[in-house]
């Protein structure tokens, strides 16, 4: 990957930035520029908790090429408690016992490195959220 | 608009085809189909390819293969909308017949998937999905499919055994046709036990990396009248919808609004409800996919997909039949071929020459092409007049 193209996204790779519609306020993770909900286009920068529940997920046994070294890994979607939903690996945690329902909070960590001379891309990935 | 014909069809065996290329593959499904067809005029082409470009390095199909046909200088587009590329071909070759444009137009859908590692093979197929949000997280189409097979399993208490069932039922229909790539049977027990993909999707819940092409020819149903070879196939719906690119962006994970408003836009054209469709080519590109499709066109309610399955509806002989021709599950899944390979089997019903897979009587077909996880869709109502 050409780092421009990573280095775009860190606002919402590193602190969840995501996009409220200041006439509906509808949040948009990753944000918008045009509301699908009312069809607005000016939005304020919020930043999304990071804590919610899982709704569904799936093991990963076959891993695309670039994810080959992490195999098996768990991805799931988490509906934040603002009501977004994100797709994200779940990790530091044993696959086996996950259950949707489970509470998740995002934590930052490493998504993937591109060889020796590569992007070392970092993002957000969901771990069970044992402290409340 | 004009009525518009399907007046010749051909494809090449689906399968590991390692002697033949992007060009071999395309010019032999259209040789086939020109032959079908009975005639030599061609006006234009309309190509459907999902990524030829990260399958084989070959971009620019729209000058490769009139060329490679013998056709140089007749016009030539690609279309491209991930798995649903072909039926897209298809509708764009309509358009242009329907609306006085061109009269006799190819749409040509294919797709060489073995010229590049597995790992390569996946990760092309996932650029469908939203590839900042989705496979930046390492997700594969399986594992998106997967995620909803769970949310099904969870919400309406559907089993593996019926999931299963869908593949026994494909693989059932598929070793009747000589195209497919596994024409071979299965139980539920194999599918159920075999190599875990992503939980809980196994190997034999999902399509298979394919080789190969298929062609369709339309002309005005004035021209394909005088033609007079066999049955007349008429296109008399069509419906293309869009949904988000992200699954997790969706309404409903388990309802595919752009399945269910395809299929309406599709019959409303043809002035048909669902009741009257006589079988189905549907894009089952997992097990879950083709229960997600049952129930998103409305064949069944919310959550009966499985249970219908099991008690044989969408059997060759139940009341619905779906894949006859064995699907994507058993026939292959070639993903820009599929949508035209779809309208191949159609036809092939239609004209009562399906051999072993026939269904009886069978004079209204729907198919149904997806495009990634239910993203777009693109659904024919083909009839035999
Ligand atoms: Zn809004």
């Amino acid at each position: 990957m050409q780092v421009p193209r990573f280095w775009r996204e860190i606002p919402r790779y590193y602190r969840l930035e995501a996009a409220a519609c200041v006439q509906c306020d509808a949040i948009h993770f990753p944000p918008r520029k045009i509301c699908p909900s009312c069809g607005a286009n000016a939005f304020e920068t919020v930043r999304l908790s990071g804590r919610g529940a899982l709704t569904t997920f799936t093991i990963i046994r076959t891993p695309p090429s670039g994810f080959t070294d992490q195999a098996p890994y768990a991805v799931g979607i988490v509906e934040l408690d603002e009501g977004v939903r994100l797709m994200a690996q779940i990790t530091d945690c044993d696959v086996d016992t996950l259950k949707t329902g489970d509470r998740m909070i995002a934590k930052f960590r490493r998504i993937r490195e591109e060889g020796r001379t590569g992007v070392i891309m970092y993002g957000y990935k969901f771990v069970p959220d044992v402290g409340v | 608009m004009r009525d518009v014909a399907i007046i010749g069809i051909g494809m090449t065996r689906f399968g590991e085809l390692w002697e033949s290329s992007i060009r071999d593959l395309c010019v032999e499904a259209a040789l086939a189909c020109f032959n079908d067809a009975g005639i030599d005029r061609l006006d234009s082409i309309t190509i459907g390819s999902m990524s030829s470009g990260l399958f084989t390095g070959q971009e620019h199909l729209a000058s490769l293969v009139p060329d490679y046909l013998g056709r140089r200088n007749v016009p030539a587009v690609r279309v491209e909308s991930a798995c649903a590329s072909g039926g897209q071909a298809v509708r764009t070759a309509f358009l242009e017949v329907a609306s006085g444009m061109s009269d006799v137009v190819l749409a040509i859908g294919i797709e060489k998937m073995t010229d590049v590692s597995g790992g390569e093979a996946t990760y092309a197929l996932a650029t469908a999905a939203d590839q900042d949000y989705e496979a930046f997280h390492g997700v594969t189409f399986p594992g998106l499919y997967a995620m909803m097979a769970r949310a099904h399993m969870e919400r309406f208490g559907t089993t593996r055994d019926q999931l299963a069932q869908v593949a026994v039922k494909n693989h059932e229909n598929g070793s009747h046709n000589p195209h497919a790539q596994f024409p071979f049977t299965v139980t539920r027990k194999q599918v159920i036990n075999s190599v875990m993909i992503a939980d809980p999707l196994t190997l034999l819940d999902c399509s298979p990396i394919t080789d190969g092409a298929a062609a369709v020819l339309v002309a005005p149903a004035e021209m394909a009248r005088e033609l007079q070879r066999g049955p007349l196939t008429v296109i008399t719906g069509i419906g293309h919808a869009t949904d988000t690119i992200s699954i997790a962006h969706r309404a409903d994970l388990l309802h595919l609004d752009a399945i269910e408003l395809a299929s309406s836009r599709a019959l409303g054209m043809a002035g048909k409800t669902i009741e009257d469709i006589d079988f189905a080519e549907v894009h089952d590109c997992f097990t879950i996919a083709e229960i997600l499709v049952l129930e998103s066109m409305g064949v069944v309610p919310a959550g009966q997909g499985g249970p219908a399955t099991l008690d044989g509806l969408t059997a060759l002989d139940g009341d619905f039949p779906v894949n006859p021709s064995g699907g994507l599950k058993s026939k292959g899944h070639p993903v820009g071929a599929t949508g035209v390979a779809q309208i191949c089997e159609a036809v092939t019903q239609l004209r009562g020459a399906a051999g072993d897979r026939q269904i009886p009587n069978a004079r209204i077909a729907l198919t149904q092409n997806m495009g990634g996880s239910g993203g777009s869709s693109v659904v024919h109502i083909v009839e035999a007049r």
